[in-house]
């Protein structure tokens, strides 16, 4: 294992310490139960947001906090989800009296971690799950797709509607309504490797990818030679349009998401080639994101994820958000 | 089932989960993602470690004290899990008085019941209830039985069986459910390490 790691114990905390001394402009870090909030108090009668979820996949949830998006995030061990407590403590740190929105993936660990900390705290709260991956099936005898790459999105839009006095009831509504409209799908072409674990999660050929690979390295859908990007993302993107079917005068967002070790210069020729076969399909993209959002540690890869958009959904994407990881408009 | 008996157990399951950490992490990176076995060993530090704060408190409070540890201490879904099980068996009624080995499975039984509504999962869906429910089905059968040991080498005997018995298993819950087929094959790493902590803790009620 080659990481800037001092010990193992020690990992997480010295790295929330820097990024709440990198941001100390936007947000803070409360360590012990560990969350990170907004540096300036939430205004009275908005919503709260608050996400949270194993480490190793920022900026995913510490840099979305901010002016937007959202009030807090909890950050659990690497790839484990975050505590009841830490739940807790962050409700009650940001609620102002309109409500906690928690914003959960759809992970057994995350979800009975998160229902215990909605149940502990004693304030008006709602949660909406996201499950946008499409490589693995949804059923009634599953736990159900993973919540992946379309949870950025999701903070992003209905952090906006929350800025802009949008209720409870509201915001968990749009959340729902944009977690439904968006697929994503993602590949491998390296593991990755667990501080506390000190080898690779799994072990993957030179001339082998892993296609529909989750977040933190699970397998997808199957194992395969690697391809010219052209035919990796035209396999992804028939996946992701099988199962949103998008109409043809549809807006879309295209987001190109790294897993943390493929370069920004791939990532654009990605989306380069996403865009080339949404256009032959007659799917119109109107929006764009590209970039490392929702990582995997070192893992060398991306994901795809096509969001529909409506006028609502528009109009929230495009408001201004400062976080430390997305800032625009402001 | 005192403050000390918990302490000792502690401290005898811990043993026995470093001594199989290669296996289990093995297991839960063939279908999971890896952190259970971190998880687990994590959970047993921090309990152990509680020692000197609770030896001489009341079982109720000692209970309480591990199930908050336990629940912000480990994270993922055995934190939750193993959090439900201790703060339902610090919740149970007249813990001031002798917990005997009816009340013990009494106490015991309720935990496995409230972790089965937390993760809700069934027999059969590839996840340590797999071992958990069965073996508490057979101390319901055992609590009113004066002569308990015999009755404890058959609950070592399920867990292995029905630990066993997940290796075929698809799993429907839990990180491996997204796998399919490929899950099969494998045993569950929660059902694994839930057999070592029940066969360890029986061996010990039996040679005593």
């Amino acid at each position: 294992m080659k990481k800037f790691i001092n010990n193992k114990d020690d990992f997480l905390k010295e790295s929330l310490t820097g990024f709440g001394k990198a941001h100390s402009d936007i947000i803070n870090v409360n360590l012990d139960p560990s969350f990170v909030s907004r540096k300036n108090k939430t205004k009275d009668g908005k919503v709260s947001l608050i996400s949270g979820g194993g480490s190793g996949h920022e900026p995913m949830h510490g840099g979305f906090v901010g002016h937007g998006m959202l009030d807090a995030a909890c950050p659990g061990f690497v790839f484990s989800a975050p505590t009841p407590d830490q739940m807790q403590a962050a409700a009650e740190h940001v609620d102002s009296g309109a409500g906690v929105l928690f914003i959960v993936k759809n992970y057994s660990g995350d979800i009975m971690n998160f229902e215990m900390g909605a149940e502990m705290y004693s304030g008006k709260n709602d949660s909406i799950i996201t499950n946008d991956d499409v490589a693995v099936e949804d059923s009634t005898f599953t736990t159900g797709r993973r919540g992946v790459a379309a949870t950025v999105l999701v903070e992003k839009i209905v952090g906006s509607l929350a800025e802009h006095s949008g209720s409870l009831e509201e915001c968990k509504k749009l959340g729902e309504k944009v977690n439904k409209n968006a697929g994503t799908m993602g590949v491998a072409f390296t593991s990755c490797t667990v501080p506390a674990a000190g080898k690779p999660t799994f072990d993957i050929g030179d001339d082998e990818m892993e296609f529909g690979v989750g977040i933190h390295g699970e397998p997808g859908r199957k194992r395969e030679k690697i391809q010219p990007s052209k035919t990796i993302v035209g396999n992804i993107l028939e996946a992701i349009l099988d199962n949103l079917k998008p109409e043809k005068n549809e807006k879309n967002l295209l987001f190109v998401n790294g897993m943390g070790g493929t370069p920004l210069t791939e990532l654009y020729l990605v989306y380069e080639d996403a865009c080339q076969i949404l256009q032959s399909k007659g799917i119109e993209v109107t929006k764009s994101l590209v970039g490392n959002y929702c990582t995997s540690l070192e893992m060398q890869g991306a994901s795809i994820t096509l969001l529909k958009c409506d006028d609502e959904i528009l109009k929230h994407w495009d408001a201004p958000v400062h976080t430390a990881a997305m800032r625009w408009g402001m | 089932m005192s403050v000390s008996f918990l302490i000792s157990q502690a401290k005898s399951v811990q043993k026995v989960i470093d001594e199989n950490s290669a296996e289990i992490e093995i297991l839960d990176q063939k279908i999971g993602d890896g952190d259970h076995i971190f998880n687990i060993q994590r959970g047993l530090k921090l309990v152990v470690e509680l020692e000197d704060a609770i030896k001489d408190l009341p079982l109720a409070k000692a209970l309480n004290m591990i199930a908050m540890k336990v629940l912000s201490g480990i994270g993922g879904s055995s934190g939750a899990l193993f959090g439900t099980f201790f703060m339902t068996m610090a919740k149970s009624s007249d813990l001031d008085k002798d917990v005997d080995f009816n009340k013990a499975c009494e106490m015991i039984i309720s935990g496995i019941k409230a972790m089965k509504e937390r993760g809700k999962a069934d027999v059969g869906e590839k996840t340590m209830m797999d071992v958990l429910l069965p073996v508490s089905e057979k101390l319901n059968e055992l609590k009113y039985e004066s002569e308990f040991k015999p009755g404890l080498n058959e609950v070592i005997k399920i867990a292995e069986e029905r630990m066993l018995s997940t290796k075929d298993m698809l799993a429907t819950k839990g990180r491996a459910s997204f796998l399919g087929e490929r899950a099969k094959g494998h045993i569950d790493p929660g059902a694994r390490s839930s057999q070592l902590i029940i066969d360890t803790i029986c061996k010990s009620v039996i040679n005593n």
